[in-house]
This record gives structure tokens, sequence and C-alpha cells, in this order.
């Protein structure tokens, strides 16, 4: 075919796209977002309302997407991280979340649990609470780093422990933060018709990339993960990206926790952010990056978690009960995992050679 | 693992002279236990001093330990499932569901657990065998699977009334007589156990001479110490690993039952947390994460330990709930430690011996 030959560095953008590892997220957003027009198309309804306080906000489903999927990108930015310098996942950010919002309403409501008043600025709260998470991360990332236990078997240690813990510093009171300000952060500023989640959840995002514009850590990380001898001899040091991969998990899992606790301006440690480790590790597959550690890219990431907000959105829509949720989502899962796994893609690209050889059999003839 | 080891100086040392890893892990296990045991019939005495309440430990934890054999096994290969408590929770609500509600047939009822436990282990094995997913991410999916189809099946949580079961439930086996106990108006009452008590304990013993004596036990091992070197022994890796989890799913079935067995109802909070605390009475017995050292008899006294420091730190008053999470994870966190530092250990002392021998070939 000379066609082709004349012209070959013009690769058309979809091409290009379809190449790139977010397509797996865009794909899934456009096929739960077709499905939902075509089963009601007022889902994507958007309307301007008053909430409880007087203050026009913005609602609908869509709104609530990028509202209550906040916490999960957050968490997914940290994940990818973690994913890619280790090659393993963290499932202790649920009950490290626990512990994080249990240390904010510790040093907001002092030792009295219902008081009136705030008993220490908010920022110092959250800076408090910010230190103790990367404490506990820097305690995944020890046990991964230099004692080389894997992952999910290290954060084993703190999901056992750490609702545990959660309700040990609370004295097990449901402590109560009576100050308005505080649930700015988990619902809405007066003003502003987004929800503050959100706003918070766009934030990070960019410092994160500014990060990984300006800086080697990408970089780093991912040679890391990649070949973590060659990195050595390359003159990394490892076990301290690891760490520090962890202890950033950490920052993003505090930074959740303030979102968490603010929304409802207490908490219960049983149920916070329950179940939140399968989802941030879905959202990091979703985004097409491989569990086994190596290449990410954080945006795939994050629409990856919107995409699972999205999944869950629907399903509530279409009244599946709370606890029931679990079986589809995993159903979904196995079947991106399976799609995504290695031999199942090399068969499947064998299939599709070998369909397009026949066809050009049949165009010859 | 070789069982003549080469000295510094290249002479034969007999077999048994040094302690395999295995064995060393094991024996730290064993003494934990049985420290623990006479410790707390020492100082806490009372209830301890009774043989009952010991017997009673291993009723309430007989799902425990055939759930953790299962575990065990597919540890030793280098995998971990982390959907047993879910299994254990689907079959208990099922069995529940189709004694009670559709008044079926105990027997079937037997056949229906080991069915559902067959079949989470044979698509997971598949799954992670043949497909090569991360072990971790589709157990995890199964769990999820197994947890959200609990309250499809059925939302709330409610007791068996079937006849039939019940009669099988309060069924219980006494002990010879020395084992019994006189209570305070001096009347002998004999020592007893569940019937889930002997299906754990033929499960051990099964499962200890199958690996232990038999081709597929050593493969388990060889499989999972190095995939490469058994991928040229002219082990059939795959189906090994798929075998592993299929055993593991039917374990996590019949453990199940078990505990079906014991607590006679259904509901979508049973089980919680059973496959954190199956990986760590593994993990506490002796088998590695990283596979190819393990032993069953290691996770039986895994399992106990854990059900004796539970009752310990409730009797002596830190009955508050968080505290049995807190000493479970910092028991799971220092025998991982050891272990990593028992694997760095070992690898030191290989590049040593190497390095040493490859100076001696130079030398002559």
């Amino acid at each position: 075919m000379p066609n082709k030959k004349a012209m070959p560095p013009k690769t058309p953008l979809w091409a290009r796209l379809t190449k790139h590892q977010i397509i797996i997220p865009i794909a899934a957003l456009l096929l739960l977002a077709l499905f939902n027009l075509i089963a009601d198309p007022s889902f994507f309804k958007i309307t301007l309302k008053d909430n409880s306080n007087g203050d026009p906000v913005l609602s609908g489903n869509l709104i609530s997407i990028i509202d209550n999927g906040s916490e999960l990108a957050i968490l997914a930015l940290g994940m990818t991280l973690v994913t890619a310098a280790s090659g393993g996942q963290d499932i202790s950010v649920g009950a490290a979340i626990a512990i994080s919002g249990s240390v904010m309403l510790r040093v907001l409501c002092g030792s009295d649990s219902r008081s009136e008043t705030l008993q220490a600025p908010i920022i110092v709260a959250f800076l408090m609470a910010c230190l103790v998470s990367m404490a506990f991360g820097a305690f995944n990332g020890s046990l991964v780093a230099f004692f080389k236990i894997q992952p999910m078997v290290a954060t084993l240690i703190l999901f056992t422990a750490g609702r545990s813990i959660a309700a040990w510093i609370n004295n097990n009171e449901l402590p109560i933060v009576k100050d308005e300000s505080f649930a700015y952060f988990g619902n809405y500023i007066p003003g502003i018709p987004i929800p503050t989640p959100f706003l918070i959840a766009i934030a990070c995002f960019i410092i994160t990339w500014l990060i990984m514009k300006f800086t080697n850590l990408s970089l780093y990380v991912q040679s890391v993960g990649i070949n973590e001898k060659t990195s050595r001899l390359n003159g990394l040091n490892p076990e301290f990206i690891k760490l520090m991969t962890y202890v950033l998990l950490g920052l993003c899992v505090a930074v959740a926790a303030f979102i968490k606790v603010s929304r409802i301006s207490t908490i219960n440690y049983s149920v916070v952010a329950k179940d939140i480790e399968m989802d941030a590790i879905l959202a990091v597959a979703l985004g097409g990056n491989a569990l086994s550690g190596g290449r990410f890219s954080m945006g795939a990431s994050v629409l990856g978690a919107y995409v699972i907000q999205f999944l869950t959105t629907t399903l509530y829509k279409f009244e599946v009960n709370a606890a029931a949720l679990p079986a589809y989502k995993a159903v979904v899962v196995i079947i991106l995992v399976v799609l995504s796994a290695p031999t199942v893609r090399e068969k499947l690209s064998r299939l599709g050679k070998k369909l397009h050889k026949n066809k050009a059999a049949a165009e010859t003839a | 693992m070789l069982n003549l080891m080469m000295t510094g100086n290249g002479r034969l040392k007999p077999p048994g002279r040094k302690m395999t890893d295995t064995n060393l892990l094991t024996t730290i296990t064993i003494a934990v236990f049985f420290v623990m045991y006479i410790g707390s019939m020492v100082f806490l005495g009372e209830g301890f001093l009774k043989p009952q309440t010991m017997l009673n430990l291993i009723s309430t934890n007989a799902y425990l330990i055939i759930i953790a054999c299962g575990m065990s096994l597919v540890m030793i290969t280098g995998g971990i499932d982390i959907s047993v408590g879910g299994v254990t929770a689907l079959v208990s609500m099922s069995c529940a569901v189709y004694l009670d509600m559709h008044g079926g047939n105990v027997y079937i009822s037997m056949l229906l657990a080991i069915g559902i436990g067959l079949a989470f282990g044979i698509i997971q094995g598949f799954l992670i065998a043949y497909l090569q997913i991360q072990p971790f991410i589709v157990t995890l999916a199964g769990m999820f699977f197994a947890r959200g189809m609990v309250t499809i099946v059925h939302t709330n949580p409610f007791n068996v009334a079937n006849k039939d079961f019940v009669e099988l439930k309060d069924t219980r086996i006494e002990l010879p007589d020395f084992l019994g106990s006189t209570n305070r108006r001096g009347r002998f009452i004999p020592a007893k156990i569940e019937i889930g008590v002997i299906v754990a304990l033929i499960i051990v013993a099964i499962l200890f001479c199958v690996l232990k004596w038999t081709k597929l036990g050593r493969n388990f091992y060889a499989v999972g110490g190095n995939k490469q070197s058994a991928l040229m022994l002219g082990i059939n890796v795959k189906r090994t690993t798929f075998i592993s989890y299929v055993m593991c799913g039917l374990l996590a079935g019949i453990g199940g039952y078990v505990y079906f067995m014991h607590v006679g109802s259904g509901s979508p909070s049973h089980a919680t947390g059973a496959e954190m605390n199956a990986i760590a009475s593994s993990i506490i017995g002796g088998t590695m994460l990283t596979g190819g050292v393990g032993n069953i008899v290691g996770t039986l006294f895994g399992v106990l330990s854990l059900a004796l420091i539970q009752s310990i730190v409730s009797s002596i008053g830190l009955d508050q709930a968080w505290w049995t999470g807190i000493t479970i994870a910092s028991m799971l966190c220092i025998f991982l430690v050891v272990q990593s530092i028992i694997i760095a250990r070992r690898k030191k002392a290989n590049l040593k011996n190497a390095a040493g021998n490859a100076a001696k070939e130079v030398a002559t």
C-alpha cells in the first residue's frame, strides 16, 4: 500500500488518543452516560435551588457526582503514586480516614465532645490531622520499603487496627462540631453555588500537576516501579521514594478525611469511608494504570474516580440497595481486570489481526 | 528445602541438625501459645484452669481453623485469598434461606455450601492462574461480590428454625471423663465439643498429610518458592495454582457451613473480618507471604493463639471493643517484622555462602 507510506507522520488525534491509557476511563464514562441517556434523560438535569440556609446552589445528579466523588479523586492521586512506586495498593485508607478524622474532631472539640465553640482554629486541627495521617503513612511505607513486606499485607495491619484506634482517640464518643464555618468545607460556601469538595479536589489536582511538571518525582516514581535495582544503580534511593509515596498518600488521606468529617460535622468510626479502599484501587485500575507498578497517569486515575462515582449514583438511581452495591461494582471490576489482563489482550489483538487479515484477503480476492 | 546442608568448610552436615525456617517459625508460634496459656492459667486462674474454656475457644473458632487452612494453602503457593470471609457469610445466609424459607433438607444444604465455595474457588482460580491477574484484586472483588450477594439473597438477619438443622446444631460430642469438671454443687459436667471441631481436626490432619507426603503438596511448596524453577522441574505451575485456589474455595465453603452450624442464623454482618483473622493466623503460624514456607500445624496454633489472646485481653479488663483490633494488629505486626528479618538474614547468609564458595574455587 503505497498510499500509507506516503504520509506516515500524521496520525489523527483520535488514533493517538486510543493508544493513550486515558481512553479506558473516557470509554467507561461515555458508556455510562449513554446508558443513562437512554434509560432516563432527566438524569442530566441541573437546577439552581435554594438550600436550607437560603443560599442558591446547583443541584442535580451530575452535581452530586462531582461533589461526592471528590474524596475518591483526592485519594486516587495518592493511590496512583503508591501503586506506581511499590506495585501494590494501600488498603488502609478507609481506616486512616477514620483516624485522621477523629484526630481533627479531638483537636476541634477539646475534652468536651459537645462544646458550643471551637477549641482550636480549623487550620490547626487540619495540620494536626495531616501530621498524624502522614505518620501512619510513614509507618506503612517503612514496612513496605525497609522490611520488604507486600504493600497490601503491610497495610493490613492498619486496616485491622485503624477503626479501633479512631474510636480510642475519642474515647468512643462521637464529638459534634457546632461551628457553622466548619461545615463549609464539606458542603457549600455561602455565595458559591459549586460544592466546596469539588473545588478542593481541583486545587489538589492542580498542585499535584504542578509538582509533576516541575520536579522529577514522576520520573523517579516510575523508574522505581519499573525496576528497583536499575534505579538504585542510577543513583536513586528506592526505599526513600517508596516511603515518600506513602507519606504523600497520608496527606491525601488527611484532606479526604477533612471533607468527610466536614460533611456531617461529626464522625462514625465504623462506617466513615467504608469500602473506600476498594473504590480507590478501582479508580487506579480504571485509569488504565498497571496495578503491578510502573507507568502511571494522574489524570486518568482522577477521571476513573469520577467514573466510579457516576456508576454509584447510577446504581442508586435504579434503587439498588446500598448494601448490595459492592456486588455490582465487583462485577465491573472483574470485567475490567479481565479485559486489561495481558494474556487476554494478546489474544484479543491476535483475533483482531486475524479478522483484519481475512478482510484484506477478501478484498483482494 | 534440602535437608543436607553444606557447612562452611564444604562437609555435608547430617540432616536435622539445623532447623529449617518453616520449623523455626512454627516452633516459635507453638511456644508462644503454650507460654500464653500457662501464663493465663497461673496469673488469671479461674476459667482458664478448666479444660472446657479451651474447648469452647476451639469450638467457637473451628470455622476459622478450616478457613485459615485454605488460606495457608494459597499463601504457600505465593497467593492470597481475601474472599473467604464473604464466602462464609454467603454460605450461612444461603443455607439459612434455603432451610427456612424453602423447607430444605439438611444434607442438600451441605452440598449447597460446598457448591458455593467451589464456584468461588474455580472462578477466582481460573482468573488468577490462567489469566494471570493479581490475586489480591481478584479476591477483593470476590469478597465484595460475596458480601453484596448476601444482602441480595436476604436483607435481614434471622434464626433458622428448621427442626433437623437445630438438632444437628445442638449435637455435642462428649469427651473422656478426665477433661470434665465438677460445678459448685458438686455435680459432674463432662467436657463437650461441637461437631465442627471434629471436622476441623480431620481437615487439618488430611492437609498435613497432603502437604507432607503427596506430590501435589510438594508442588505447592515448589511453586511458591520459585515459579521459574518449578516450571523447569516440569511442574504445571498454572494447574497447581488453580488447584490451590479451588481447595481454598472448597475449604471456605466447608468453613462457612461449620460457622453456620455454630451460629445457627443468617446475617449480612456474619464473619466480618474473618479473612483478616485467617490471614493473621496463617502469618502467626509461620506461613510466609512470599510463598514456599508454611505449615498446617502452625496455622492451627496460629488460630488458637489469636483466640487465646482475645480472651486474655477481655478477661484482664480491657473489654472495650477497640482493644481486640489493636492487639491482633500489633501481634500481626510483630510476626510480620520477624518474618522479614528472617528472610533478610537468610538472603545475606546465602550471599555469604556463595561468595565463600566462589573464593574457594578461585583459590583452587
